[in-house]
C-alpha cells in the first residue's frame, strides 16, 4: 500500500498531506536502494570475478564494469515492488545467495 | 500492474532528477566546457606562443630545464606540444613522505626556447575540467560525491526511458509556445535525440572511477594487495623504488627516437621519468591521446633511465580492458578532430539542457495550484531560487571567472586562486539575488547579466588582449577568435531567454477580469498566457 504511484492518488484525494507510514516506507526503500543496492552490486562484481574464466585482473575489470548494472536493477526493483518490505526481501536474497556462491567458490578452490 | 510500474519509475526519475538536478547541472556544464579545455586554457594565457617545434628539440628543452630546477624530485613529467596545446608542459613530483604523496610543481615552457612561459596565473580550463568530477572538494569526497551523481543520472535516464512508452512516437512532437508542454516536449526530444552520448557519457564516467568506488572485487582477488592489482593491469607503469645510488639520467632525445620507431604512424604524448638520476631511474613513454579512442595508460613503452635501453613494450590488451578503455576514452573525447569536438560540445550542451529543462517542468507544474493564492510553499520557493541561481547563476559565475582572468592585476600574488574566488564568490550572489527578487524577475536579470557579461567578453578580450588575438589570426589560429565568437553567442543566447521572461505587459494585468491573476503569477515567475489548459 506505499508505492510512490499510491501517493499521487492519495495526494489528491486528501490534498498534500502525507501519511507517517508512508514517509517513512520511502524512507526504507531509498535506504534498501541506496546501501542494499551497493550491496548487491558489490556481491555480484565479486562472484563475476570469481566465476568468470579470465585472468584475473580481466575478471575483476568485468565484475566492476557490470557492477553498476546490478546497482541499477536493484533500485529499480526497490522502487518497483509493492511494499517497503519486500524491497529489501528482494535486495538481501539475492544478495545472500550471491554470498553462499562467493563462499562456495572459495570453499571449492 | 505495467502502468503502475511506469508511474513507479516516473516517480523515481522525478525525485532523482530534482534533489540531484542542480549538481548534475553543474557536473554537465563545466564537463562540456572540458571539450574545450585545452582552447580554454589557451584563451586564459594568451601569452603562450603558438609554434611548431620538433618535439626531438623540445624534449632536450625540457631535460636541461627538468635537471636545472627539478633535480631531487620522485617523478618528471613532460607533455610535448601539440596542435592544441602550444606550450611544453613540465610537471614534477617531491618524493612521498610519511605515506603523504609528493606535491607537485606544473610549468609551461616556450618550446622553441626552454624558458618559463612568463603566462598570467590562472587555472583556466583545468578550473571547470577539475570541477566537473572534483567538485572543488577534497579529495576523494568530491569524486565520490561526482561519481554517485553519475549512477543517479543513470538511473534517472534508464527511468527516463522506461517512462516515456512512446518514446519514438513522440519524438516527432513539438509543441511549441505551449508553455509546460513546450518544455515536456523540448526536455524529451533532447533526451531521445542524444540518448546514446548520455549513456555512452554517464556510464563512462562511472568506469572511470570504478576501482575507487567499487574496489570489492579487487579486495575479493588480491586480498591487501591491492597495488599487485594496478601492477597487472598497467604493468609498464609501475614504478621500482629508488635505490638512493645517483646515476646520471639517459639522454631523453634518443629515447624518443627509439619510442617513435615503435609507433610509426603514431605521435608520442607524454614522457614520465620515474626516480630521475638514480640508479633505478625509469622512462615511460606515451602515445598521444589524440591517436586512438581507447585511452589506456597502461600502454606505454618503458627505458631503463640509466642506460637509454627499452625495457619492456606493453603486451597486447584483454578484451575488458579494452572495453574500459574505449569507455574512459569515449569520455574524455581526447581523440576527436575539430568536428568531432564541436559534437562532443553540442551533445554536451544537450544533456545540460535535457537537466534544466526537467528541473524547470517540475516547478512549473507545481506552481500551477498556486496561481490563485499567489503565494509558494517554502519548498517550491526554494526549488525556484536553486533553479535561478543553479542554471542562470551559474552561466554567470563562468563568465565573471572569465572577466577576472582579464581584469585581475597580472602580478597580484595568487592570482589564480582569486578568478576562483570570484567564480564561487558570484555564484554564491546569485543565490542571494535569486532569494531576495520575485519569480521572473531572478531569472530574467541573472540572465540579462550574463548576457551582458558573455557578450561583452569579446570587446573585453579586444581591449585587454588584442594584441594576442591580433597575432594569433596572423597566424592563421582560430582558438582565440573562436572562444570569443563563443562567448558572444552564448551572451546572445541568454539574451533570447532573458527576453523570455520580461514582466508581463501592463496591458494583460488591466485587461483581466481576474485582475489579480498575471500580477500573481508574475510573482510566481510562470506565464498563465502560456499555461492555458495544459495542467498536467
Amino acid at each position: 500500500m506505499d508505492t510512490p504511484q499510491v501517493k499521487k492518488n492519495t495526494r489528491k484525494a486528501k490534498g498534500a498531506q502525507v501519511s507517517l507510514a508512508y514517509r517513512l516506507a520511502v524512507t526504507s526503500r531509498t535506504l534498501a536502494a541506496l546501501f542494499g543496492g551497493y550491496l548487491l552490486a558489490a556481491l555480484t562484481s565479486v562472484c563475476l570475478t570469481q566465476w568468470l574464466p579470465m585472468s584475473r585482473a580481466d575478471a575483476v575489470v568485468t565484475g566492476m564494469l557490470l557492477s553498476f548494472l546490478a546497482y541499477l536493477g536493484a533500485v529499480i526493483w526497490c522502487f518497483a515492488c509493492r511494499t517497503a518490505w519486500r524491497a529489501w526481501f528482494g535486495i538481501l536474497l539475492p544478495a545472500a545467495i550471491l554470498a553462499a556462491v562467493f563462499g562456495l567458490g572459495r570453499w571449492l578452490s | 500492474m505495467k502502468d503502475g510500474f511506469r508511474q513507479a519509475m516516473a516517480w523515481l526519475h522525478t525525485w532523482i532528477g530534482l534533489i540531484f538536478g542542480w549538481l548534475l547541472f553543474a557536473i554537465f556544464l563545466t564537463g562540456t566546457m572540458s571539450y574545450f579545455k585545452a582552447e580554454i586554457n589557451r584563451w586564459t594565457h594568451p601569452e603562450i606562443p603558438v609554434r611548431s617545434v620538433p618535439a626531438a628539440a623540445s624534449i632536450e628543452r625540457a631535460q636541461a630545464y627538468l635537471l636545472q630546477n627539478a633535480a631531487g624530485s620522485s617523478r618528471w613529467f613532460i607533455s610535448l606540444p601539440d596542435d592544441r596545446e602550444p606550450a611544453l608542459g613540465v610537471m614534477w613530483q617531491t618524493p612521498a613522505q610519511e605515506g603523504k604523496r609528493g606535491n607537485f610543481t606544473r610549468k609551461s615552457l616556450d618550446p622553441q626556447t626552454g624558458e618559463e612561459i612568463q603566462a598570467r596565473s590562472s587555472m583556466g580550463g583545468e578550473f571547470f575540467y577539475r570541477f566537473h568530477f572534483q567538485l572543488q572538494m577534497p579529495h576523494p569526497w568530491g569524486r565520490w560525491l561526482a561519481t554517485a551523481a553519475a549512477m543517479l543520472m543513470f538511473i534517472a535516464l534508464i527511468t527516463g526511458i522506461i517512462t516515456h512508452k512512446k518514446i519514438f512516437k513522440e519524438f516527432f512532437t513539438f509543441r511549441p509556445r505551449k508553455g509546460q508542454r513546450s518544455w515536456l516536449d523540448g526536455h524529451n526530444a533532447i533526451g531521445v535525440l542524444a540518448l546514446p552520448f548520455h549513456l555512452m557519457i554517464t556510464y563512462s564516467s562511472l568506469v572511470i572511477f570504478m576501482s575507487m568506488v567499487m574496489p570489492a572485487s579487487i579486495v575479493a582477488s588480491y586480498g591487501n594487495n591491492v597495488q599487485a592489482f594496478y601492477a597487472d593491469i598497467f604493468p609498464n607503469t609501475n614504478g621500482a623504488k629508488a635505490t638512493g645510488t645517483p646515476a646520471p639520467l639517459t639522454p631523453l632525445m634518443p629515447v624518443l627516437s627509439a619510442a617513435q620507431g615503435q609507433w610509426p604512424e603514431g605521435n608520442i604524448g607524454r614522457i614520465v621519468v620515474n626516480n630521475p638520476g638514480d640508479a633505478n631511474a625509469t622512462v615511460a613513454v606515451f602515445r598521444s591521446s589524440a591517436d586512438s579512442v581507447i585511452h589506456d595508460t597502461g600502454l606505454a613503452l618503458m627505458f631503463n633511465g640509466v642506460s637509454g635501453a627499452m625495457q619492456s613494450a606493453p603486451a597486447p590488451r584483454s578484451g575488458p580492458m579494452l572495453v574500459s578503455g574505449a569507455m574512459y576514452g569515449l569520455h574524455l573525447g581526447e581523440f576527436a578532430g575539430p568536428l568531432m569536438r564541436w559534437l562532443y560540445f553540442i551533445f554536451g550542451i544537450a544533456g545540460t539542457a535535457m537537466i534544466g529543462t526537467g528541473l524547470v517542468m517540475w516547478l512549473a507544474k507545481r506552481q500551477l495550484k498556486h496561481v490563485k493564492s499567489g503565494v509558494l510553499p517554502l519548498e517550491l520557493r526554494l526549488v525556484h531560487v536553486l533553479n535561478v541561481a543553479g542554471m542562470a547563476g551559474l552561466m554567470v559565475a563562468v563568465a565573471a571567472f572569465f572577466w577576472a582572468n582579464r581584469l585581475l592585476p597580472l602580478g597580484m600574488a595568487e592570482r589564480g586562486d582569486w578568478e576562483i574566488n570570484l567564480f564561487f564568490s558570484v555564484w554564491g550572489l546569485t543565490v542571494l539575488h535569486a532569494l531576495l527578487r520575485n519569480g521572473r524577475q531572478g531569472w530574467r536579470e541573472q540572465l540579462a547579466l550574463g548576457a551582458v557579461l558573455f557578450a561583452g567578453l569579446p570587446v573585453l578580450d579586444i581591449v585587454t588582449g588584442g594584441k594576442y588575438l591580433l597575432a594569433s589570426l596572423q597566424q592563421g589560429d582560430w582558438v582565440l577568435i573562436g572562444f570569443d565568437l563563443t562567448a558572444l553567442v552564448t551572451g546572445l543566447f541568454m539574451a533570447w531567454g532573458a527576453t523570455k521572461f520580461r514582466p508581463v505587459p501592463p496591458v494583460l494585468v488591466a485587461r483581466g477580469d481576474e485582475q489579480a491573476a498575471p500580477k500573481k503569477s508574475r510573482q510566481l515567475g510562470i506565464d498563465t498566457t502560456q499555461l492555458e489548459g495544459e495542467v498536467n
